[in-house]
């Protein structure tokens, strides 16, 4: 075992694995991470936490990742390249490592433009793989950034990275993740996936090039709420892929049908994923909705989790 | 080259306002090319600084000249008189410039007129774009000649973002994403093998984080 996560039990057991997220407040109120987390206790196999998502600033991914470990959730801390240089990043790595957090999700991170800070000095001292590489250094051989060696104990993550199908150049997609895995990644959640075909295309390739046998990869899938909702998925967000298909279904229904409608469509496309070679679990985005989350697996058969 | 863009007028004004008699130091180099400070704009700002200041009552007075290179002692010496007739000087140099003004006028008052941009070229009339970051440690020749420390709104060495579409970066989709611009280039040169190569963390201290930097070339001080 690398970190002794139960994510990574999960993993190398050879189940199906189903991760959540959790979106921190705008605030210092812990009440909100308590009633998310209970919303969420049991059904995921660990939960990620975002770092400043979309470049907003909340409350920070490793404290809030400390608080759900006092709930007996799992964490996986999510850290970006953008706020942090690679003291702040390894200095915050040995403090989440000692509090006790075993998964560590890797990015680069949104762009500051797209957040509330958008005049502050963005970092971007290293990159995502340049950080994938590093915590790999750290855990593996006990080596700082620097090449310094650290004396008594190393952090310990399982090293997540991420990787968005549906972006530019399509051909070069599968080569990134490629990259990843070689600087260290464990595991790979994706973009949340809508269109599906491509997303196979994409799997093949990756199958093809041997990388699923390196790396565990999770399929990023998400309900959507409401035709607004996936409108400015489909024209706002970069990098997203949301067909017309998956709107008109939506648009098939009721109104007051939409969240349920939503909700059978993210399970189905669950479903989906468990048949793509390669694939060896999802990560549900149920981005302020994390309601909807025991439904989705339990409609997807995803339920309950195993206990390892 | 360096490119620049004149202040708004408002707060040129701002920063004059304690002054009366005001020398518009213009320079011949990148600032004309890019025309935000040559001779002619020179012109077209004092113009305009007379008329507000004829309009709201103030009995100011602008003096114009454009020297060759403000960045070279040689050619602001050239200038002292006007310099020292002034209560306060306008430069609308790049950063360079009026630095080498408030070096070499210790007891005059050097006001930046122009907002130094980005060190790049017109790739049309009217357009100009940033090419290089001066980071002190070139990548191009990695790269393709394309250079994502200047050109890729996140310093990515290692492949384009989640957020390149249709060959345009996220931040601006006016702007080319510089990762799809090298993957296109190695490809066209055979070299696509070179995506995969893993670049280490770049030495920043190269660049500004390692404090203002110096060449000092023994060989050829005089």
């Amino acid at each position: 075992m690398k970190a002794g996560s139960n994510l990574e039990r999960v993993l190398t057991s050879g189940h199906f694995a189903a991760t959540g997220e959790l979106g921190p407040p705008k605030s210092a109120d812990p009440e909100v991470i308590r009633r998310k987390a209970g919303l969420l206790k049991g059904y995921t196999d660990a939960v990620n936490i975002t770092d400043n998502q979309t470049a907003i600033v909340r409350m920070s991914s490793i404290s809030v990742g400390t608080m759900l470990l006092g709930l007996g959730i799992e964490p996986t801390i999510q850290m970006t390249c953008r706020d942090r240089n690679r003291l702040a990043i390894q200095a915050d790595l040995l403090g989440a490592s000692a509090l006790g957090i075993k998964n560590l999700l890797c990015l680069t991170g949104d762009h500051l433009h797209f957040g509330n800070h958008p005049t502050a000095r963005g970092v971007h001292d290293l990159d995502s793989i340049q950080l994938v590489a590093m915590v790999k250094a750290l855990r593996d051989e006990k080596k700082f950034a620097n090449g310094e060696v650290i004396e008594t104990v190393e952090p310990r993550f399982l090293i997540g990275a991420a990787e968005n199908p549906f972006a530019d150049p399509f051909d070069y997609r599968p080569y990134r993740l490629a990259k990843k895995v070689a600087a260290g990644a464990d595991f790979v959640q994706t973009q949340l996936i809508y269109n599906v075909p491509k997303f196979k295309e994409f799997m093949k390739r990756v199958v093809d090039l041997g990388i699923h046998d390196k790396c565990y990869i999770l399929a990023g899938v998400g309900p959507i709420k409401s035709i607004g909702m996936a409108r400015y998925m489909q024209n706002s967000v970069p990098g997203m892929d949301v067909p017309e298909d998956i709107i008109a279904r939506l648009k098939g229904v009721p109104k007051e049908q939409v969240r349920k409608e939503g909700i059978k469509q993210c399970a189905e496309i669950i479903h989906e994923m468990r048949e793509i070679p390669g694939v060896r679990g999802v990560h549900v985005m149920a981005i302020e909705w994390e309601e909807a989350v025991p439904e989705i697996l339990e409609l997807a058969g995803l339920l309950p989790r195993p206990k390892l | 080259m360096i490119k620049a863009k004149q202040k708004p007028i408002a707060e040129i004004k701002t920063l004059i306002a304690p002054y009366k008699k005001i020398l518009i130091l213009g320079c011949g180099t990148c600032v004309t090319i890019s025309f935000a400070g040559g001779e002619k704009e020179v012109g077209m700002l004092a113009s305009s600084l007379r008329i507000a200041s004829a309009m709201e009552g103030q009995d100011k007075t602008f003096a114009e000249a454009t020297v060759q290179r403000q960045c070279e002692w040689e050619f602001i010496d050239a200038v002292a008189d006007q310099i020292n007739k002034a209560d306060a000087v306008i430069s609308l140099a790049c950063g360079i410039g009026v630095q080498a003004l408030a070096e070499r006028y210790p007891d005059k008052v050097i006001l930046p007129g122009v907002n130094t941009t980005f060190l790049g070229m017109a790739i049309e009339h009217g357009v100009l774009v940033e090419r290089c970051r001066a980071c002190g440690d070139c990548v191009l020749g990695l790269t393709a000649g394309v250079c994502p420390i200047a050109r890729c709104a996140k310093n990515l060495l290692n492949g384009p973002c989640g957020g390149s579409h249709d060959g345009k970066c996220e931040v601006n989709p006016e702007t080319d994403c510089a990762w799809q611009l090298i993957y296109d280039r190695l490809g066209r040169l055979g070299q696509l093998q070179q995506m995969d190569v893993l670049m280490p963390s770049k030495d920043w201290s190269k660049d500004y984080d390692g404090g203002p930097r110096k060449i000092v070339r023994e060989d050829l001080k005089l």
